[in-house]
């Protein structure tokens, strides 16, 4: 059990896939700028990857490992992913049309994020099994949610703010991700 | 003329529209692997050679793949390349592979490399497209190569593994840690700012929809952007 909350804990704060493995930095730059966006992009990214690492961990643990096609596990997870995003979209738009009206246009830009395929292929490299690839994938997507609505309140203090010229744009935006990586660091001195 | 043609892809991959630095893609891998100039140079490189190689077969399948499938189609044949390069240098470069790990599969997600097919490749011949990708994956490099040099020196006081600074002079190890990276490049495209070289940074922090891809392709029109 707690070898379970450590892997969340481990995936949202330790090793934040954002700030400390650099997946996702597109969008993590990109949608910051506004608040209400990257809580849905958030909210997206959570759902996507938890439902693509239990997937891909199936598919990982019973038909490529059995039949040695451990080499084909990147084009593999990569056209699941694509797949999956298509049909998670049309299902959540037909039951429940509430949830897609917040985050369908997120959905299907998640496809190419590459934290998803990212985080399936973290999870088979540690040999993980069901339970820890979801809780794993849940624990990386909570972070990458935590790490891009932090950006996003930075973002609407600094706007107002009087930047040098040079430093205005990507710079600050840069600098601000930086303080906030470094800030985390502290999260790898947690001792269980 | 017609080496003209051929010798321009290249130098507008280096310079002109050098995919890091000026068009601002590929963005993760350029922040992850810089932590030495060799990782920095070696993600590069197999970035160059997938590169090369799915631009010539995007290119040469480019009347075969119908328009409404040429996304997964290029997907597939980036994943199987990067899939050879992956096996290939577990086989022969196995110390770079074990430093890169999960990066060098995150090569198919590359911004660059389906923003160059659906750009480039998809539209022109076999021949242009190889020296588009050639000069795009070099201007890759020398972005990751400066960055890594410019990393390991500041955290580590070396240059290429050797010490080149005195002892008695501590580093600042901060840059071979994560926040080193976001810092490093936010001190290049400052310093480019400066200068006056115009980057494509407002795409990135701005009008990025959170896909890269989607990102690439943007990017490659940047009149479609302007005119909106």
């Amino acid at each position: 059990m707690t070898s379970l909350i450590l892997i969340i804990i481990s995936g949202a704060l330790i090793n934040n896939v954002v700030l400390n493995q650099f997946l996702g930095i597109c969008s993590f730059l990109g949608v910051s700028k506004q608040m209400k966006a990257s809580a849905s992009l958030g909210g997206a990214v959570i759902f996507v990857i938890t439902i693509a690492s239990a997937v891909a961990s199936l598919l990982y643990d019973y038909v490529l490992a059995p039949n040695g096609l451990d080499y084909m596990k990147t084009i593999v997870f990569i056209l699941v992913i694509a797949a999956l995003v298509q049909i998670v979209e049309m299902f959540l738009k037909k039951t429940s049309p509430a949830i897609y009206k917040s985050l369908g246009i997120y959905l299907p830009l998640i496809t190419t994020n590459c934290a998803v395929l990212g985080v399936a292929l973290t999870n088979v490299q540690n040999g993980y099994n069901f339970i820890e690839c979801v809780l794993s994938g849940f624990g990386t997507a909570l972070g990458y949610t935590i790490a891009i609505v932090l950006l996003a309140s930075i973002r609407s203090r600094i706007r107002e703010e009087d930047i040098p010229a040079p430093l205005r744009g990507a710079p600050i935006v840069l600098i601000s991700a930086a303080l906030m990586s470094i800030a985390f660091m502290g999260f790898a001195q947690l001792n269980f | 003329m017609l080496k003209n043609k051929y010798l321009e892809r290249i130098y507008n991959g280096i310079i002109k529209e050098n995919p890091t630095l000026i068009l601002m893609l590929g963005m993760c891998p350029a922040l992850a692997v810089t932590t030495s100039a060799m990782n920095g140079i070696g993600m590069g490189l197999s970035t160059l050679v997938v590169l090369t190689f799915s631009n010539f077969v995007i290119s040469l399948l480019r009347k075969l793949i119908p328009a409404e499938v040429r996304l997964p189609a290029y997907i597939v044949v980036v994943a199987s390349l990067v899939t050879v390069t992956e096996l290939l240098m577990e086989a022969y470069l196995p110390a770079l592979y074990d430093e890169l790990g999960i990066y060098i599969p995150l090569i198919v997600v590359n911004c660059i490399i389906l923003g160059r097919a659906e750009a480039y490749a998809s539209k022109n011949g076999p021949l242009l497209s190889i020296m588009d990708g050639i000069g795009m994956g070099v201007g890759f490099t020398c972005a990751l190569g400066v960055a890594g040099i410019l990393r390991e020196f500041l955290g580590a006081g070396s240059f290429f593994g050797m010490r080149v600074l005195p002892e008695s002079v501590d580093p600042i190890a901060i840059f071979v840690q994560p926040p080193g990276a976001f810092l490093v490049f936010a001190i290049i495209i400052c310093v480019m700012n400066a200068i006056g070289i115009k980057t494509r940074q407002k795409e990135l922090v701005e009008s990025c929809d959170g896909c890269c891809a989607n990102c690439a392709m943007k990017c490659e029109n940047p009149g479609e952007v302007e005119n909106k």
